[in-house]
């Protein structure tokens, strides 16, 4: 890790340490109510009951695996169809605005419906994840593709690249920063409506940890989950910008 | 020396909807040598681009013949190299994996496309600068970038628009220099299409000068300015003659262009 990586990760840690250590002061001095928001050292100090009493790794794992599952959905869907938005110039004008209507709904409301359809299972978790997944990814991939350079484009018929090596060494390349933030607000939202399924049908993973903790008036438990849930949304958020950067260096 | 490109009665109208048709070129005649270097300038308007895309293969739909060696092209060829105004060089790649970008979609070996790349690279002076990205460079450094990466594809003629037209003038001149001596290296073909009149003496052996809309070959100057030649020239007085007489062919052209311009925006 370079110098220049390195600094943003310690100034950004240093900056979360500064704001558990204020908020421990404004809790212990009376500021903030400590039934509303815990100690950040009480939170820390009951990760390991909760991992006795509710499996926190374990569960972790659960909502990691759902929301990597409902994101591969989410990637197999929003691509295809993004670049099909893209190549059909009709279809991508008629379905944008309706696609970026659908986004800015509440689809997490809609689960009394898909636990009809799949019950109370994963599948319902998965499925719901991936809803509001793919579609950020379409738009964006099809944006990231009309977005490429005409110039590049015309570098590339001037070397008379051939139309799959067009789209795999030009138009892939110039469009995966665009794509990659559809990707990034797709995991995020997945995860957000994985957890609140989970949260409200008492079912699976971190969710259902936030829902128990938080019916049973256990303040730092609860908020320990939620750093949980703030792990896999770090992972997966780490992961892509991994991804990102192994597709286009710079 | 045989002619090695020639253009026959070329013209181009663009149909726009709801618009009336625009006629960007209409018949143009051009024979290049082989090994000459010449600028076509003209007012903006006067069809430059048009032609530049038409020689490179960019455009289909216009009436008339490109020639190469006699024969007729369609689409881009292998004998032409295209160097763009804008910044085309691909973010993502390095200036080495830039250069070697042509050779990778011909299927050479990586170790003989880096090689070939290198030997590009230094020509236009960025030894050194393998491993920066486009982001790292200046905008000289990246032109420098994308006419080695055309350069690579060893093409017989080198079909530039205004590729330092984004640069200073100072940078303009020095990398003209540049491609004087690249030229007389390589003895390629080369097309400049450009706005600058001082660049067009500079570097040609002849100087197009093209009429505004529709874009018609006014006429032909050749600059008979010695060779080798450096942007020092610029402070002969042949040199200023040159000028003076070209901004005289184009001045006319280029005030017609900028009143109907100026009697566009009132319309709306």
């Amino acid at each position: 890790m370079t110098r220049l990586h390195k600094v943003p990760v310690i100034v950004g840690l240093f900056g979360l340490l500064a704001c558990a250590v204020l908020l421990e002061l404004a809790v212990n001095f009376g500021w903030v109510m400590e039934i509303i928001v815990p100690r950040p050292t009480d939170t820390v100090l009951s990760f390991p009951s909760l991992q006795e009493d509710m499996d926190l790794v374990g569960n972790f794992f659960v909502t990691l695996g759902m929301t990597a599952a409902a994101t591969a959905l989410a990637l197999l869907i929003g691509l295809p169809f993004g670049y099909f938005l893209y190549r059909r110039e009709a279809y991508g004008v008629a379905y944008e605005g309706w696609l970026a209507a659908a986004f800015s709904t509440p689809i997490v409301l809609l689960y009394p419906l898909f636990l009809v359809i799949f019950g109370r299972n994963h599948m319902t978790l998965i499925v719901m994840g991936c809803i509001p997944g793919a579609i950020p990814i379409a738009i964006q991939t099809r944006q990231g593709l009309l977005g490429v350079s005409k110039t590049l484009l015309n570098v590339g018929r001037s070397f008379n690249v051939s139309e799959r090596d067009m789209f795999r060494k030009i138009m892939l390349p110039s469009a995966v920063p665009t794509i990659f933030t559809g990707i990034r607000i797709g995991v995020m939202y997945t995860l957000v409506n994985i957890v609140a399924i989970e949260y409200l049908i008492d079912f699976g993973g971190l969710g259902r940890i936030v829902s128990q903790m938080y019916d049973n008036f256990s303040i730092p438990e609860t908020y320990a989950a939620i750093v949980a849930v703030i792990l896999v949304s770090t992972f997966f958020y780490w992961g892509f910008g991994r991804v990102e950067k192994w597709l286009r260096p710079v | 020396m045989a002619d090695i490109l020639e253009i026959k009665n070329v013209s181009k109208t663009y149909n726009a909807d709801g618009d009336s048709p625009v006629k960007a070129l209409d018949g143009v005649d051009l024979n290049i040598a082989e090994g000459e270097f010449v600028s076509i300038i003209g007012p903006s308007g006067c069809g430059k681009s048009t032609l530049f895309n038409i020689i490179g293969g960019l455009i289909d739909d216009h009436d008339g013949e490109v020639l190469i060696d006699g024969h007729e092209v369609d689409g881009a060829h292998k004998d032409v190299g295209v160097v763009f105004q804008e910044e085309s060089t691909f973010p993502w790649r390095s200036t080495l994996d830039n250069v070697a970008f042509p050779l990778e979609i011909e299927g050479i070996d990586k170790a003989e496309r880096e090689e070939t790349a290198r030997k590009f690279i230094k020509l236009v002076g960025l030894e050194g600068f393998e491993n920066h990205f486009p982001a790292q460079l200046s905008g000289g450094m990246k032109q420098r970038t994308a006419v080695a990466r055309t350069l690579a594809y060893e093409p017989r003629i080198m079909l530039m628009d205004e590729p330092f037209g984004a640069l200073d003038e100072q940078t303009r001149m020095l990398l003209g220099d540049k491609m004087l001596e690249i030229w007389a290296a390589l003895n390629q073909t080369m097309l400049l299409i450009t706005h600058n009149i001082t660049e067009a003496v500079q570097l040609s052996d002849r100087v197009v000068v093209m009429s505004y809309r529709p874009g018609i070959i006014k006429e032909i100057i050749p600059i008979e300015l010695p060779r080798p030649r450096t942007s020092e020239v610029i402070a002969t007085a042949e040199f200023g003659t040159y000028v003076g007489k070209l901004w005289t062919l184009l001045r006319e052209e280029a005030s017609r262009g900028m009143a109907e311009a100026e009697a566009s925006i009132a319309a709306t």
